[in-house]
């Protein structure tokens, strides 16, 4: 109980701004993590992981680390949040995840593992000696050149091998996301033929959209008997739900009353 | 300090988050999560001893995590090439 008290002591001789801005964000970076893991939509997780790097941006800011909160920005929010949803929309936004628990009981047990996890490390930092040395003296000459005079002294080493491993990185991606072609390019014939053998509908599908409403790529096209043309509309509206039903459909006519006039 | 609570708070959600969640991008979000928390941790001891080694480390870290998100997601890239899908439940050739 007396470390608990000491780590409080610590943490109070930060300065108010300092803890203030802790208070505000903590709790934001918390929910975002939090929402990150539970949002159905891969989307939405990279926006809420982006918005926890933001975050600890500000945190690196706030503990007298200018260059570390600066490249958080630069190369997690920017690149590799950047990359993250590039490879979403590569792989389809529309690619949900299964909800069938394919291990019995997993997911109960994730959490209580999960729980267990930071309970153990939470008690672990109580009991750990808490100094508090303030880094004034290190960042005497400026933060950069602080740390460029360790890497570049200390941990040269590291960052010569840091620099294989980047280009060890970048070769290594450069083979997976290659594709080797084995069979032969399909000419302009070839094409028509596989469109009309197939047997599917070899002409461009009816586009959507008939009423001047609202945002008209999500509402299906009529077909000559009155009802919608599911072949109108985009398969990623589809999969996220976001297809408006017609007037004409009489099991759906109320939700379009409600829903169109949102926009 | 809390920020290490903090730390160890946000790297425990990303632990759970990679045990509970299929989609293999969102797993590896979740890494990235636990990676970015190690990180606060790292700035934290390193004001807290007072010289800028965590700091170095932190950003060696950074360096590592960028090279491993270009060589994770162009393996998830290939998978979901070949399987059409990106759990990491459909990757079973190793199975039996």
């Amino acid at each position: 109980m007396s470390t608990t008290a000491t780590v409080l002591a610590a943490a109070t001789d930060t300065g108010t701004g300092e803890a203030v801005t802790f208070w505000v964000l903590a709790p934001i970076a918390v929910a975002a993590s939090l929402g990150m893991v539970l949002s159905r939509k891969a989307v939405h997780s990279a926006l809420l992981l982006a918005s926890v790097m933001i975050c600890l941006a500000i945190f690196y800011l706030a503990q007298d680390a200018p260059f570390l909160g600066v490249v958080q920005v630069v190369v997690y929010t920017g690149a590799v949040m950047m990359l993250f949803l590039f490879v979403l929309m590569l792989v389809g936004v529309d690619s949900g995840d299964s909800l069938v628990e394919t291990l019995r009981g997993q997911r109960w047990a994730a959490v209580l593992a999960g729980l267990g996890f930071g309970a153990l490390l939470v008690l672990g930092i109580g009991d750990a000696l808490v100094t508090n040395a303030g880094l004034e003296e290190a960042n005497s000459d400026g933060n950069i050149q602080g740390l460029a005079a360790l890497i570049f002294s200390r941990y040269l080493l590291a960052f010569e091998v840091t620099s294989a491993l980047l280009i060890t990185a970048a070769l290594g991606a450069m083979v997976l996301a290659h594709r080797e072609r084995h069979e032969a390019r399909l000419t302009q014939r070839d094409l028509s033929v596989e469109r009309f053998r197939g047997g599917r509908h070899p002409a461009p599908l009816p586009s959507p959209g008939v009423f001047a409403r609202h945002n008209a790529v999500d509402t299906p096209a009529l077909l000559p008997d009155g009802s919608p043309a599911d072949s109108s509309v985009s398969r990623v509206l589809v999969a996220r739900g976001d297809v408006r039903r017609v007037p004409g459909d009489s099991e759906t006519s109320s939700e379009l009353e409600v829903r169109g006039d949102d926009s | 300090m809390n920020y290490v609570y903090l730390s160890a708070l946000l790297f425990s959600i990303g632990g759970a988050g990679v045990l509970l969640r299929r989609n293999a991008i969102v797993v590896f979000m979740c890494v990235e999560l636990m990676l970015n928390a190690t990180n606060l941790a790292f700035v934290t001891f390193a004001r807290m001893q007072g010289n800028l080694d965590g700091q170095v480390i932190a950003f060696f870290v950074m360096v590592v995590a960028a090279a491993e998100v270009v060589v994770g997601l162009a393996i998830i890239v290939t998978i979901f090439r070949t399987r059409r899908s990106a759990s990491v439940d459909g990757a079973n050739l190793l199975k039996y």
